[in-house]
């Protein structure tokens, strides 16, 4: 299985640790990723400015894979929905396509509607299969109660993404986290929005659209809320302090990428898997995994 | 106080037509207002101006300057519930969308997306990766990244969305 691999802005800017996870444990799943250098941003940001030019920005993107004749991973659900998006409209829009075509011909690219653009988490779910992941789990994390936060935009608009999984109620990423042993506890904010879209227009609403799932998980005591996009992580994570001060309360709850549990399943050692750049420190976690498996060294 | 009345002289009949000609606004006559948007989303349960329901009546009705002028236009957070919901297809989200997208063309625009769209004409992306973070990244055995926005301001500069976004900076 060999993707070009979509790293998109705010993952080596602020989600390393995503990023180092990943490329440790694609291979173990047979997943090659093939580094792009000509990728720019994927175009969410100016959608709200123009959206044409999102959807020229998207399509050329789209346009560099298809030279090389690969599907797109996405670790971000802000850039797999806008390269999703555009992908779906100009398979769809003879017209549209003419129209983006001839914005791409002036910097020497053509959009021929040749790939597939899907989230990583996807293609761990559909491509890779929970079965053989459930196979190469060597370390099973059964003591750990995680919730999954799947994050709007990795499912939604679900037009989009032929409705791969359900608008309300999701399940692809709780049997993921199953998949390596643990529990993925059902609580009631699970599709919550972190409120990260309109975190640079209201901080304050903002951080109050967080406070709902961190409050939940308060309630639900969970060990772990299990992330796939680095900007709901920007929110639970790296806000989480904010919002316990806005708010005079206490969370304490880790935000690990699932890439980061799912590489100590499968016995990468935790200190290659960038945990110190999580912000909330998953200390007791790691602690309790030593305590059980004793500390997982590096192969060879 | 009770809401100021609505003056009908003022408003603009030709509004909704201006919305269903923008992308994404295709669908807004379809609304019959059950709610179902406002009743969903996760901005209203916290900030009452932000009122889908409300601000496509208003649209419906021309209340153009009413709808363009406000803050909440930039408030959808885009989280799609609204829209996976509506029973009429409005495409509740995309409509949101085309209505900040007149605004800028009316020269509304809110100064965070100036910024983070300068930034991507700049670097190819939205935080530049300079030579410190790909030493980092290549002692870390990262592939290094490049930080190039000659595509972008291309692209910018002919769509047209450089009008509004500022002139590309010189250089990269």
């Amino acid at each position: 299985m060999k993707y070009a691999f979509f790293l998109g802005c705010t993952i080596p800017a602020r989600a390393v640790n995503y990023e180092v996870s990943t490329r440790k444990i694609a291979p173990k799943l047979g997943i090659e990723l093939v580094d792009i250098p000509d990728f720019t941003c994927c175009g969410f940001p100016v959608k709200s400015v123009d959206s044409f030019t999102t959807l020229v920005l998207a399509a050329k993107n789209i346009a560099i894979a298809e030279e090389k004749g690969l599907d797109i991973v996405t670790l971000c659900n802000g850039c797999v929905v806008t390269l999703a998006e555009a992908d779906h409209e100009l398979k769809h829009n003879e017209e549209l396509k003419k129209k983006v075509n001839k914005q791409l011909k002036k910097i020497g690219r053509e959009y021929k509607g040749t790939i597939q653009v899907k989230h990583l988490a996807r293609v761990l779910y559909e491509d890779v299969g929970i079965e053989k992941i459930k196979q190469e789990v060597t370390f099973p994390l059964d003591d750990f109660k995680l919730a999954a936060h799947y994050g709007c935009h990795y499912f939604k608009p679900s037009l989009v993404y032929g409705r791969f999984d359900d608008p309300e109620f999701p399940n692809s990423l709780d049997e993921l986290i199953e998949a390596t042993g643990a529990p993925s506890i059902n609580y009631e904010t699970k599709t919550e929005c972190c409120g990260g879209g309109i975190l640079g227009i209201s901080e304050d609403i903002a951080l109050q659209m967080a406070r709902v799932k961190l409050d939940d998980l308060k309630i639900e005591n969970a060990d772990a809320l299990i992330s796939i996009c680095p900007f709901c992580s920007v929110m639970y994570d790296a806000n989480q302090k904010s919002v316990e001060k806005k708010f005079e309360t206490e969370y304490g709850i880790p935000v690990l990428y699932y890439t980061q549990i799912l590489g100590l399943a499968l016995g990468i050692p935790a200190d290659e898997l960038e945990f110190k750049r999580n912000r909330i420190k998953p200390k007791e976690i790691l602690k309790r995994f030593d305590e059980k498996y004793g500390t997982v060294k590096a192969e060879e | 106080m009770a809401e100021k009345a609505i003056i009908v002289k003022d408003l603009d009949a030709g509004f909704k037509y201006r919305v269903t000609e923008e992308p994404g606004g295709e669908h807004l006559m379809k609304c019959y207002a059950c709610g179902t948007c406002t009743a969903s989303c996760p901005v209203r349960a916290i900030e009452e101006s932000f009122n889908p329901r409300k601000i496509i009546r208003m649209a419906i009705l021309g209340m153009k300057d009413e709808v363009l002028n406000s803050d909440f236009v930039w408030l959808c957070s885009t989280c799609y519930i609204c829209q996976e919901r509506c029973p009429q297809d409005v495409v509740i989200t995309e409509l949101m969308n085309a209505l900040k997208n007149i605004a800028v063309k009316e020269g509304i625009i809110h100064p965070g997306y100036v910024a983070q769209a300068s930034e991507i004409a700049k670097f190819g992306r939205l935080y530049e990766i300079d030579e410190f973070a790909n030493k980092k990244r290549e002692k870390m055995g990262l592939p290094i990244l490049k930080s190039e926005g000659k595509d972008v301001q291309a692209i910018y500069k002919n769509t047209g969305a450089d009008k509004y976004i500022g002139k590309s900076e010189e250089g990269k």
